[in-house]
C-alpha cells in the first residue's frame, strides 16, 4: 500500500540532484548531485516494472505469484553500471583540477571564460 | 555471407579493436598507430558497402543474437524481443561522416600526439568513441541509444582531459562530463517515460504507439532538451568552446562529428519517434528558435575570442544554428503542401549542411592544430607572420575559412544557398538573419587569417609533419570538390537521408512489417 509515494521520492531525488548542480559551489557536491538525479532516474525505472505483492522475476524454484518486470530491473542495472564508470571519471577530473588550482571551489577554478 | 552482418561488424570491429590496443602497443609503437588506421579503414569500407546496400534496397534491419538476423518478429511475437540495429539513409548518411572524421583523426593523430605519453589510452578512447557514434546512428531501441550516447559521452571527456598536464583540460573535461551526464539522465528519464506508457523500447514500435499524450510531451521536451544539449545548440552551448579549445586536435575533429550524432538523434526522436503526431508547427518553431539563438549568440561570442581555437568553437557553435533552422523549417512544414514546396529543399540544405560543416570545421580545426603544433601558441595576439613558413596550412586554412564563411567555389556555400533560398519562403527575416551570421563569420575569419598569417615573421616555426598534411589536404580535396559538385552529392547521399527521416512510417513497416 505505497501507492504513488515511490514516484514522489523520485521527483524529489531529482529536485534535490538539480538544486546541488545549480547552487553548489564544491565540485564534489555537484558530482554528488548528478548521482542524486541518477539514483532519482534509477528508482522511476524500478518502480515503473513494479507490481505489489508480486515475487523476483527468477523462475527458479518461484512461487505460483506473478512476477514483477524484469525489464526495468535490466535497464536499471546497466543504468547503475554506466553512472559507476561516469562518476569515478567525474571525481578523477575533480582531483586533477584540486592539483592543478589547489581548490575544489568552482566560483574559484575559472580559467576558461568568455 | 558478411553482408548480411555489416551493421554489427561497423559497431563491433572498432570497439574489440579499441580494447586490444593497448596490447599492441606493448608491441610496438608503430605498429598501434599502422593498427589503429588499418581498423578505421576497414570501418570505413564497410560503411561505404553498408551504403551501397541501403541506397540500392531500402533499410536494412539487422536482429542481435536472433536464429536469423533478418526475422524481426520470430514466431509468432507481436512485438520484437531483441535488440534490432535499424540502418536507413540517413544512419547511413551519418555513419559515412562519423568514419571519414575517425580516419582522418587517427591519421593526423600519427604525428600530432608524438611524444605525448598514454597513447594506447588515446587510441582506446578514440576507437571506442568512434564505436559509440556509429552505434548511435545504428541502433533502432531508445534504451540502446542511451547506452551509446553514455559511450561516447565518457570516451570524448576522457579525451577531453586528456592532457593532465594542464589544469584547463580537467576544467573543461569536468564540465563537460556534468553536463553530459545531465544530459544522458535526462534522455534515460524520457526513455522511462515512453516505456511505462507504450511497454517498448524499440523506436518503430513506439513510433506505431504513440499518441501525444501530456506525457509524451514531457519525455519531448527533455528528448529535445538532452540532445540539443549534446550537440551544443545555444543556450546549452556553455561546455562547446572548453570543449573543443582543450581537446587535441585531431580529437575536436571527431568531436564535432559527435555532436552532430547528437543532431541526428534528435531528428530521428523528433520525425520517426513522434512524426506527425505533434504540433509540427510549435515543435518546428521551437527547433528554428535554437537554431536562430545558435547562429546569432555563436557569432557575436566569437568576435570577441582571441584564443584561436575558442574562436573557431563560437563558429562552430553558430553553424549548428543552420542545420537545426532548416530541419525545422522542415519539420514546421511536414504534412502540409508547403513540404514538397520549400520545406524538402530546406532540409536538404540543412542536412547537406552537416556533411560540409563536419568537413570544413575539422579542416579549420586541424589547421589550428597544426597552428598550436608548430609555434606552440594558442593566442592570436603572439602569432604573426606563419604563412612565410606553413604553406600548407596557410592554404588549408583559406579553403577551410571560405568554407564556413560561405563564399562560392566552397561548399559552405553550396548548402548554404539551398538554406537562404527555401528558408526565404518560409520567412523571409530567418533568411536574412543567416546571411547576417555568415558575414560577420567571414569577418571573424578574416581576423584570424590576417593576425596568424600574415605580417612580418616573428617566430621560429616546425614545419607541418607529412601525416598532418595528409589528413588536411583529404578534407579540402572533398570541400572543394563538395562544393563544385553540389547536385552530385545532394542527389546520390542527401536526398536519401531526407526521404529517410520525410517518409517514417518506412522505419516502422521495416521492424513491424506491412
Amino acid at each position: 500500500m505505497i501507492g504513488n509515494l515511490p514516484y514522489a521520492a523520485c521527483a524529489a531525488l531529482i529536485i534535490l540532484g538539480i538544486y546541488a548542480l545549480m547552487f553548489k559551489r564544491n565540485l564534489i557536491k555537484i558530482v554528488i548531485g548528478l548521482n542524486l538525479i541518477e539514483c532519482g532516474v534509477n528508482l522511476f525505472l524500478i518502480t515503473l516494472g513494479y507490481k505489489s505483492g508480486s515475487v523476483a522475476p527468477i523462475y527458479t524454484m518461484a512461487e505460483k505469484k506473478e512476477m514483477v518486470l524484469p525489464t526495468p530491473q535490466a535497464l536499471t542495472l546497466t543504468s547503475i553500471v554506466i553512472g559507476l564508470a561516469t562518476t569515478a571519471l567525474i571525481l578523477s577530473f575533480a582531483v586533477l583540477i584540486y592539483k592543478h588550482y589547489n581548490t575544489v571551489d568552482a566560483s574559484k577554478v575559472r580559467r576558461l571564460r568568455g | 555471407m558478411i553482408e548480411d552482418h555489416l551493421p554489427a561488424l561497423i559497431i563491433g570491429i572498432p570497439l574489440l579493436a579499441g580494447f586490444a590496443t593497448p596490447l599492441i602497443s606493448k608491441l610496438h609503437d608503430k605498429l598501434r598507430n599502422i593498427f589503429v588506421i588499418g581498423v578505421l579503414g576497414v570501418t570505413l569500407l564497410l560503411v561505404g558497402l553498408l551504403a551501397l546496400t541501403v541506397f540500392d534496397s531500402g533499410i536494412f534491419v539487422y536482429v542481435m543474437g536472433g536464429e536469423s538476423t533478418g526475422l524481426t518478429l520470430p514466431s509468432g511475437f507481436k512485438m520484437p524481443v531483441r535488440i534490432v540495429l535499424e540502418v536507413d539513409g540517413m544512419s547511413v548518411f551519418m555513419a559515412i561522416i562519423s568514419s571519414v572524421v575517425a580516419f582522418l583523426g587517427a591519421v593526423y593523430s600519427w604525428a600530432f600526439m608524438d611524444g605525448h605519453t598514454g597513447k594506447d589510452k588515446y587510441y582506446t578512447l578514440l576507437l571506442i568513441l568512434t564505436a559509440g557514434m556509429l552505434g548511435m546512428e545504428f541502433t533502432g531501441d531508445m534504451f540502446n541509444f542511451f547506452v551509446f550516447l553514455e559511450i561516447t559521452s565518457i570516451a570524448a571527456c576522457g579525451l577531453i582531459g586528456f592532457r593532465i598536464n594542464r589544469g584547463e583540460s580537467a576544467e573543461a573535461a569536468f564540465k563537460t562530463m556534468v553536463l553530459y551526464t545531465l544530459g544522458a539522465l535526462l534522455f534515460l528519464f524520457a526513455v522511462g517515460v515512453l516505456y511505462g506508457e507504450y511497454d517498448a523500447l524499440n523506436i518503430a514500435i513506439l513510433a506505431s504507439r504513440i499518441q501525444y499524450t501530456g506525457l509524451d510531451k514531457i519525455a519531448l521536451g527533455l528528448f529535445v532538451g538532452a540532445l540539443a544539449l549534446k550537440a551544443g545548440a545555444v543556450p546549452m552551448h556553455m561546455w562547446v568552446p572548453d570543449a573543443y579549445a582543450e581537446a587535441p586536435a585531431p580529437i575536436t575533429l571527431i568531436l564535432v562529428a559527435n555532436t552532430q550524432v547528437a543532431l541526428y538523434g534528435l531528428f530521428r526522436v523528433v520525425f520517426t519517434l513522434y512524426g506527425l503526431t505533434i504540433s509540427t508547427q510549435t515543435v518546428g518553431w521551437i527547433i528554428v528558435i535554437l537554431g536562430v539563438l545558435s547562429m546569432f549568440v555563436g557569432v557575436t561570442m566569437a568576435l570577441i575570442q582571441n584564443k584561436i581555437k575558442r574562436l573557431i568553437a563560437y563558429g562552430a557553435v553558430s553553424q549548428i544554428g543552420y542545420m537545426l533552422l532548416g530541419v525545422g523549417v522542415g519539420l514546421a512544414t511536414l504534412g502540409t503542401p508547403a513540404l514538397q514546396e520549400y520545406g524538402i529543399k530546406a532540409m536538404e540544405g540543412s542536412i547537406f549542411h552537416i556533411l560540409n560543416d563536419a568537413m570544413y570545421k575539422g579542416l579549420l580545426f586541424l589547421t589550428a592544430g597544426s597552428i598550436i603544433y608548430s609555434t606552440g601558441k594558442r593566442d592570436l595576439n603572439e602569432l604573426s607572420g606563419l604563412a612565410h613558413d606553413m604553406k600548407f596550412t596557410c592554404l588549408f586554412f583559406i579553403i577551410g575559412a571560405g568554407a564556413i564563411a560561405g563564399v562560392p567555389p566552397f561548399n559552405g556555400f553550396a548548402s548554404k544557398l539551398i538554406i537562404y533560398e527555401s528558408v526565404y519562403k518560409f520567412n523571409p527575416l530567418l533568411s536574412v538573419i543567416a546571411i547576417l551570421a555568415s558575414i560577420v563569420t567571414l569577418a571573424i575569419f578574416v581576423k584570424i587569417f590576417q593576425s596568424a598569417f600574415l605580417g612580418p615573421k616573428l617566430l621560429e616555426v616546425r614545419k607541418e609533419p607529412r601525416s598532418m598534411v595528409f589528413a588536411m589536404l583529404i578534407l579540402s580535396i572533398i570541400v572543394v570538390a563538395f562544393g563544385l559538385f553540389p547536385n552530385i552529392v545532394v542527389d546520390n547521399i542527401v536526398s536519401p537521408a531526407v526521404n529517410a527521416l520525410i517518409n517514417h512510417m518506412d522505419y516502422v513497416a521495416a521492424v513491424l512489417g506491412g
